[in-house]
């Protein structure tokens, strides 16, 4: 009879065993995807500010008339300003970037940018921000997507293994580049 | 930047991935940055300098064909090795599920990873059981490209997420040579098939049977193909004969040389193609086109502005529009150079530039690539092997 108590006994241990071992490997799968989050907003940081620098740099070049040009200073200016305020201050000043560019660029300002000196360099590097920029936010949006489905296993929240760590959030905003083609 | 390429499948064995890899590397170093490619190797000592001998692969049957592939504990040591020297900005791998040196790659390495989906085919429940599996490894890419819509949509509709769709580059100034082949005739009107003879998708049927109403009645097909030349001849009715030659496999020179010697260029292919690289190959030869109306060829040949198109499978269709182009040079000329603007946009000069844009995506200032050890036991082990 204690024969079959040592066995239950034994599974039990081993039991317990994988279990503390998928535990383990569960909460080392989330903790990956964290640092994922945080790499990828730090990325989408960087080149949203890029992206507001070079704006202002096209402003400030003279190549453009006065009104687009303060136009454009003001949407590079507020997006600028916004990186300390919160989450929804922000996209909403990004997002009026966007428009403010795909408004302001049209074929024939592509053309006079164009013309100035240096002002092709600008362009490609305008460009290439926009293009960054949506990627990262798109790379960020699907780590948040993982780790949410991850943190909606129930077995991650009756352990808590995500801890005090905020539930993350994805990044809405309108990043739809201007055409740059003339 | 220091980028470092994972090919999974042997290096010295043709493949359309590893063409893909050693093309994008090509392109990557034009651009100025600094490439190491690992890749399984069946002969080392024939791997150029920029390619580090991911070991000796192990040939199995894969996805439908036998595929030459890297894994095990001597594997997973190369690829830490690899890490660690390199030293690596980014690592970008190819066909991550496959189970190789990409796989491993993913498992052993931390920081900004970036992986290409090829395969379209659809293989759900293994891609999904793969996943699952490896899903510690998945989950650390920070950037899903896709080669094509297909791939894209195999990719997301089974793993959720999303993928940016970057196609196959092609290397145009390879194709934009002036050199002909010299079994194809110059004194008739001339037209080529290229693909795989004995794949019925492929259409060579569509076009043999239209081929009779192809005027002038000395138009000339050439089928370039691997297949068995003696079964399909048979299968040309004996008054066509003598209009149709079969040039067998043609090496990837000899096929440019075979596409710039013929006035027009055949892709009857009924589906299945998910991005029509043979047609952007066409266009960078120079070739007038005449290709089926798949979903991805009217993309390529944008509605039929670059190339003609015709009712997938129609052989008259085909046979119609055959006759008005070889009968029409000025027409020809006119496909011809709207194809030599369009090819622009496949040129792997111009797809790298979105590769070094998820590059740079995934990647914050000052990171690295580093081993990561946690939690993998066989990881430790090969570490402590490599310092014994």
């Amino acid at each position: 009879m204690s024969g079959w108590w040592i066995a239950f006994g034994v599974v039990a241990v081993i039991v317990i065993i994988i279990f503390l071992v998928y535990l383990s490997s569960t909460a080392g799968r989330l903790d990956h995807l964290h640092k994922r989050i945080d790499t990828s907003r730090l990325s989408l940081d960087v080149h949203l500010l890029r992206r507001s620098a070079v704006t202002l740099e096209i402003a400030s070049s003279g190549f453009l008339d006065p009104a687009t040009s303060m136009l454009l200073a003001e949407a590079a200016h507020e997006a600028r300003l916004s990186s300390d305020s919160d989450e929804v201050t922000r996209s909403q000043a990004e997002s009026d970037l966007s428009e403010a560019l795909r408004a302001v660029l049209e074929p024939s300002d592509v053309e006079e940018i164009k013309a100035g000196v240096g002002g092709d360099e600008m362009l490609a590097e305008l460009a290439a921000a926009c293009q960054r920029v949506s990627l990262s936010r798109r790379f960020h949006n699907d780590a948040v997507r993982a780790c949410r489905e991850l943190r909606e296993q129930a077995i991650v929240r009756a352990f808590r293994l995500a801890g005090h760590t905020p539930w993350p959030l994805m990044v809405e905003m309108d990043d739809e580049a201007p055409e740059f083609h003339s | 930047m220091k980028v470092g390429l994972v090919c999974p499948y042997a290096w010295d064995i043709p493949g359309g991935v590893r063409s893909h890899v050693s093309d994008l590397a090509m392109a990557l170093r034009d651009h100025g940055h600094d490439v190491s490619v690992l890749a399984p190797a069946m002969d080392p000592a024939c791997l150029p300098q920029w390619v580090s001998d991911g070991g000796r692969p192990l040939a199995i049957r894969y996805n439908g064909s036998v595929a030459r592939l890297s894994f095990g504990v001597k594997a997973t040591q190369r690829v830490r090795g690899w890490i660690r020297e390199g030293d690596f900005d980014v690592v970008h791998v190819h066909e991550p599920v496959a189970p190789s040196l990409s796989l491993l790659t993913l498992w052993a390495a931390r920081g900004p990873l970036v992986a290409t989906w090829h395969s379209s085919k659809d293989r759900s429940r293994i891609l999904a059981a793969g996943y699952v599996i490896a899903q510690t490894a998945m989950e650390k890419v920070r950037g899903r490209i896709a080669v094509s819509e297909e791939a894209r949509r195999t990719l997301v509709g089974h793993l959720g997420g999303d993928a940016v769709l970057i196609p196959n580059g092609v290397r145009v100034q390879d194709f934009a040579g002036t050199e002909q082949l010299a079994t194809i005739a110059t004194d008739r009107p001339t037209a080529l098939f290229l693909g795989r003879m004995d794949e019925p998708r492929k259409g060579l049927d569509v076009a043999i049977q239209a081929w009779s109403a192809v005027h002038p009645s000395d138009a000339h097909l050439y089928v370039a193909g691997p297949g068995d030349v003696a079964e399909h001849e048979a299968l040309v009715p004996a008054s066509l004969r003598p209009r149709v030659t079969f040039l067998g496999t043609l090496s990837d020179v000899d096929k440019a040389r075979a596409l710039r010697s013929v006035d027009l260029y055949l892709a009857p292919q009924t589906g299945g193609e998910s991005f029509g690289i043979v047609l952007v190959e066409a266009m960078a030869s120079g070739t007038a086109i005449l290709a089926s109306d798949l979903l991805a060829f009217r993309h390529v040949l944008q509605e039929g502005r670059s190339g003609l198109l015709f009712t997938t499978r129609d052989s008259s269709d085909l046979a119609a529009k055959a006759t008005m182009l070889l009968g029409n040079q000025g027409l020809r000329d006119e496909l011809v150079s709207a194809a030599h603007e369009r090819v622009r946009d496949f040129d792997w000069d111009h797809v790298v530039a979105d590769v070094i844009a998820v590059y740079d995506s995934v990647h914050t200032p000052g990171e690295r690539v580093t081993e990561d050890l946690r939690g993998q036991i066989v990881g430790r082990l090969s570490r402590s092997g490599d310092s014994s």
